[in-house]
């Protein structure tokens, strides 16, 4: 089977693009799938420390597009997963070294032996992004539930409408339970409504993701991390698996703590 | 504004959000949007008598797109009989 080819896009940076790619590529691995992830920041590469790779680089996908190298010899095996691969960014180059039909055939050229292909787009609208969806056939649109993200993110939907990309699909990070318990925080409903697109994932704000890029070992791998859990699912949905959303209520609070003794949670 | 009467920030937040997207989405800014009900009301004026007072006239979202909705309540008009 082709592989599916899905970029995660978002406007703003820092919103956690690269941490959701990293995750859901080792996710979908852990799953036993062929994944390949592309570092689409020219220039500003961190796909590859987040994953923790950063030492494994050889060439880059300026290399292959200038052919230097073979797409092969890009692609950087990951140290827990057979079958998941990072194509790396180059550091010393900028966006206009990428095309957006180079993105369309190196895509085109991984196809038969991978099932997904992951994409991380730079923040922005522009060249870099540009490049980044040329050849997505789903796009994710990840955003945190603060004003600043979701202005951002809902110009980029905009866009892909405009581009007729097909409806993409929204990952709400770093949502904090108990500040939408307060009303201190926009809740995954208002985001919801204010987009006008459709849900894949929430993922909780969670410092056992600052712990795992600390690592270079993504918190999916984590079998007790909330954030790692959320990010298992949304790779499920991903795969075409029918996953209910996990409950957010707010994990703090002597009630939660009576019930996880007593076992209940 | 004492902290227990303080509006919570999630509100503030979303009813922002909400007027700037729109403007965002429609690319017509809040005094564009002003000229254009003005230019509206004096269009119907034209034809037939409106109360002004009672206008509203706003963009409001539907999913992803935007509708214009107007609410322009007319003056009852006393026909002046003939002869």
């Amino acid at each position: 089977m082709a592989a599916q080819v899905i970029t995660v896009t978002s406007g703003k940076g820092g919103v956690g693009k690269t941490t959701a790619v990293a995750n859901l590529a080792n996710a979908m691995a852990m799953d036993g799938k062929r994944v390949v992830c592309i570092d689409g920041d020219i220039g500003l590469r961190n796909l590859d420390v987040v994953m923790g790779l950063e030492n494994r680089i050889v060439y880059d996908i300026v290399d292959v597009i200038e052919g230097r190298c073979k797409l092969r010899q890009a692609m950087i095996r990951d140290k827990h997963y057979q079958e998941l691969y990072l194509i790396p960014a180059a550091q010393t180059r900028d966006k206009t070294a990428v095309s957006p039909s180079d993105m369309v055939r190196i895509c085109k050229d991984l196809r038969a032996d991978t099932d997904f292909i992951l994409i991380d787009s730079p923040a922005g609208i522009e060249r870099g992004f540009r490049n980044a969806i040329a050849a997505a056939e789903r796009v994710l649109v990840v955003t945190n539930p603060e004003v600043s993200a979701v202005r951002d993110a809902d110009r980029v939907v905009g866009i892909l409408e405009a581009e007729e990309k097909g409806p993409p699909a929204l990952i709400i990070n770093r949502l904090n339970p108990s500040l939408v318990k307060n009303n201190d925080m926009l809740s995954a409903e208002d985001v919801l409504d204010l987009l006008g697109i459709q849900l894949i994932g929430i993922v909780p704000e969670d410092e056992t993701v600052i712990i795992g890029s600390n690592r270079g070992t993504p918190v999916v791998t984590d079998p007790k991390s909330r954030a790692g859990m959320a990010f298992r699912d949304i790779g499920r949905r991903l795969q075409g698996q029918d996953v209910p959303f996990m409950d957010l209520e707010p994990q703090s609070g002597l009630w939660n703590a009576i019930q996880r003794m007593a076992g209940r949670k | 504004m004492s902290f227990f009467t303080r509006k919570r920030s999630a509100s503030s937040a979303k009813e922002r959000l909400q007027l700037v997207l729109v403007h965002d989405r429609t690319d017509l800014t809040s005094t564009e949007l002003e000229a254009l009900k003005d230019d509206l009301l004096k269009a119907i004026s034209r034809y037939i008598e409106i109360d002004a007072d009672a206008v509203q006239i706003g963009v409001e979202r539907d999913g992803r797109s935007q509708r214009l909705v107007a609410d322009i309540p007319l003056k009852n008009v006393t026909r002046q009989r003939a002869g």
